[in-house]
């Protein structure tokens, strides 16, 4: 078999902090550095999540894997495990630090679609600009025009401005462009495939046409459904690091598992009130997550029924209590539901006091994904949040159930139904 | 064998850090379109919904001009050795602003594309360069249009006094002011990925360079005391052999110009560097 992409030993380090007036100096003082015999490579950090005091941290470290024509390949880890740092590399939207990749064919990357597009010119200007950005010839676009045209559903207002477009046909016509660009090897995002369902489902769709043309795919996802079922082979990432590379079963089963490891009371995450928001007149103490029977879990499956349990202490007098827990999900991490703020009990605490909270989330119809959770104390009249625990605490994670009929379902929930054909 | 093979076909490698100057002609050949579809984009976004569409080339230098015209001829009563002050005024203006046009498209080529270069992979010089050439495509319009002013004094009598056996000079001062403009855009843009306080003081800089230059008055115009700014700012020869080719006022010394040209190669040798430099890590900082 061929190998058409090469990873040989990429690593990638990224100054922390802000980047302003101050950096001259250091640049300065690198310099002095340099000439003094040392490299950069001598000033490692590993983890990304928790802090360093040199400056400096290592989204990646010593990746290497290859990929053969024709393969489909998942790329998963949670946030800050350096898969959109290696896919900005791949794209060669930013320079290794050091190592080397190597790639066979036409290439084409996707982090976004209608990159480029201007707002004042025509769908007809956009559609010429946009492929042209994205490396096709003149030529080759005005070939595939009608197609694109046709497939995007805006015939009737290609010489419009775009601006002028709703943003579904805004949408629409930039990924037609996108849809169009028929490269041998394909880098694409999931965070494309955010947006309106139907929007999702024809970039996965795009996905497997590409692939089962023998084209290459490298897809970087948190959709687990979705690499389930596109993906002949996944790689993992943790820290910057590569921690497995096999079948995509074996795969998603670590990275499950990865995230269970995470403890569930994390004592020190939650005791480390620095990285929290909120006034802190109430902190919370505790957020454990439980099973149906009753034992501390964060993996299960759809349609199961949650119980959190949050313990929080009173630090000053507090009128009007509430809290609220959410859900994030994607790579810009929206809150995709929240219970929205509950009052607690009748709103008064006096300092000193110790609360508990329950939630019961029965019957949790959430695809089989991964689930940052965000939990809110706070006021609500004043809008002011007093503590804010967002992603200090294990994940929920929705696995896939054995029997997984829901897989050809996109998006973050699977809803109830009942359907009839006839004929 | 077969590794043989395999060693060869690579097409796209990626490292961390090319030579000094990362220029890959091929590649930017292979874009070509790309440069002509951004330049068209500027031309054509810059009339697009306007009631006045195409006369916005003109307009500006048109003002500009009459406002010099107005304080440093009319009040200030300026020496400008030329018999017609207006075709002075104007041809100075319209000169500068094609070198000042070409330093500050070029200037935020980084910020401003950041959300395309973050994104897509191209050839990061073709936008400075379709810079360039959209600054071009105004800069002739503007030209067409001096030439009918002068083509109507000359018809009413106050014929400017063209040298034409120096016209040929014409494009090869187009092509240095262009080149200066673009580096220093280049010098600046690079820069100011990091060190975004510059960004700041570039209109100011461009400013004073335009009055550190004989623009709107002649080399004559400074006492002999201070025109040494004159002689050593690389951009003055080319603002007055433009206006003594077109008009027959000022000075022109070809050692000037190659001077100029000297000092162009070397911004440009600067600027790709840093240009290149930039380009590969750019999205880390901005």
């Amino acid at each position: 078999m061929e190998t058409v992409i090469q990873v040989d030993n990429v690593s990638k380090m990224f100054r922390l902090g802000e980047v302003g007036a101050s950096t001259l100096t250091e640049d300065l003082r690198a310099a002095v550095r340099k000439l003094s015999g040392r490299s950069a490579a001598e000033i490692g950090e590993n983890d990304r999540t928790s802090g360093s005091s040199s400056g400096s941290v290592w989204a990646l470290q010593n990746i290497g894997f290859e990929v053969n024509r024709g393969e489909i390949v998942g790329l998963v880890g949670r946030n800050g495990a350096g898969k959109s740092t290696l896919l900005k590399i791949l794209s060669r939207t930013t320079a290794p630090t050091t190592g080397e990749i190597r790639m066979k064919g036409k290439v084409a990357s996707l982090l976004e679609v209608g990159t480029g597009f201007h707002p004042d010119l025509t769908g007809r200007d956009n559609i010429y600009l946009n492929g042209a950005i994205l490396g096709m010839r003149r030529a080759e676009i005005k070939s595939k025009f009608d197609e694109i045209v046709e497939f995007a559903g805006v015939q009737r207002y290609i010489d419009t401005p775009v601006k002028r477009y709703s943003s579904g046909m805004y949408v629409r016509l930039a990924f037609a462009v996108a849809a169009h660009l028929d490269p041998e090897i394909l880098i694409i995002d999931e965070v494309l495939a955010v947006g309106d369902a139907e929007f999702q489902a024809k970039c996965l769709g795009k996905m497997k046409d590409v692939a089962d043309k023998g084209r290459t795919v490298l897809f970087v996802s948190h959709n687990m459904g979705a690499v389930a079922d596109l993906c002949t082979r996944a790689i993992l990432l943790k820290n910057g690091q590569l921690v497995l590379d096999g079948q995509t079963e074996a795969v998603i089963r670590a990275y499950v598992q990865q995230n269970m490891k995470i403890s569930l009371k994390d004592e020190e995450a939650l005791s480390n009130v620095e990285n929290r928001r909120g006034t802190g007149e109430a902190r919370f103490e505790d957020i454990r997550m439980l099973n149906s029977r009753g034992e501390v879990s964060n993996e299960f499956f759809p349609g199961d029924d949650i119980q959190i349990n949050m313990r929080a202490t009173i630090r000053k007098d507090i009128s009007n209590l509430q809290c609220s827990i959410g859900f994030r999900s994607g790579r810009t991490r929206d809150i995709i539901t929240t219970t929205g703020r509950n009052l607690v009990k009748d709103g008064h605490f006096k300092a000193g006091e110790e609360i508990t909270i329950k939630y019961n989330l029965p019957k949790v119809l959430f695809r089989p994904g991964v689930y940052e959770t965000y939990f809110w104390l706070g006021d609500h009249r004043a809008d002011v949040a007093i503590d804010v625990v967002d992603n200090l605490i294990a994940p929920l994670v929705i696995q896939i159930p054995p029997d997984d009929s829901t897989i050809y379902q996109n998006g973050y929930f699977s809803i109830p139904f009942q359907v009839e054909i006839s004929t | 064998m077969v590794r043989l093979e395999e060693k060869t076909s690579w097409n796209l490698i990626i490292k961390p850090k090319g030579g000094l100057i990362d220029l890959n002609l091929k590649e930017l050949w292979a874009y070509r379109d790309l440069l002509f579809l951004l330049v068209r984009r500027d031309i054509v976004t810059v009339y697009k919904q306007t009631l006045l569409g195409f006369f916005w080339f003109i307009i500006p230098p048109v003002l500009n001009a009459l406002t010099y015209l107005v304080i440093f001829g009319l009040f200030a009563k300026v020496e400008t050795g030329a018999d017609n002050i207006i075709l002075f005024y104007l041809i100075g203006v319209i000169a500068w602003s094609y070198f000042s046009d070409c330093i500050n498209r070029t200037a935020t080529t980084f910020r401003a594309n950041a959300s395309v270069f973050g994104k897509v992979y191209f050839p990061r010089l073709i936008v400075p360069l379709s810079s360039v050439i959209s600054a071009l495509i105004k800069f002739l319009v503007q030209l067409a249009f001096l030439l009918c002013v002068m083509a109507w004094f000359a018809a009413t009598g106050s014929a400017p006094n063209i040298q034409w056996h120096l016209a040929a000079v014409l494009p090869i001062l187009l092509l240095i002011m262009m080149f200066t403009g673009m580096s220093f855009g280049l010098i600046i843009s690079s820069l100011t990925t990091k060190y975004r306080d510059l960004s700041n003081i570039v209109p100011f800089a461009v400013q004073f360079l335009m009055y550190a230059t004989p623009v709107i008055y002649p080399a004559s115009f400074f006492p002999e005391k201070y025109r040494w700014i004159f002689d050593w700012n690389p951009m003055s020869p080319l603002i007055e052999m433009f206006r003594h080719v077109l008009l027959g006022t000022d000075r022109f010394n070809l050692m000037h110009l190659g001077y100029s040209l000297a000092f162009s190669v070397l911004c440009f040798f600067v600027g790709m560097i840093l240009f290149s430099r930039t380009e590969r890590n750019f999205m880390d900082t901005v």
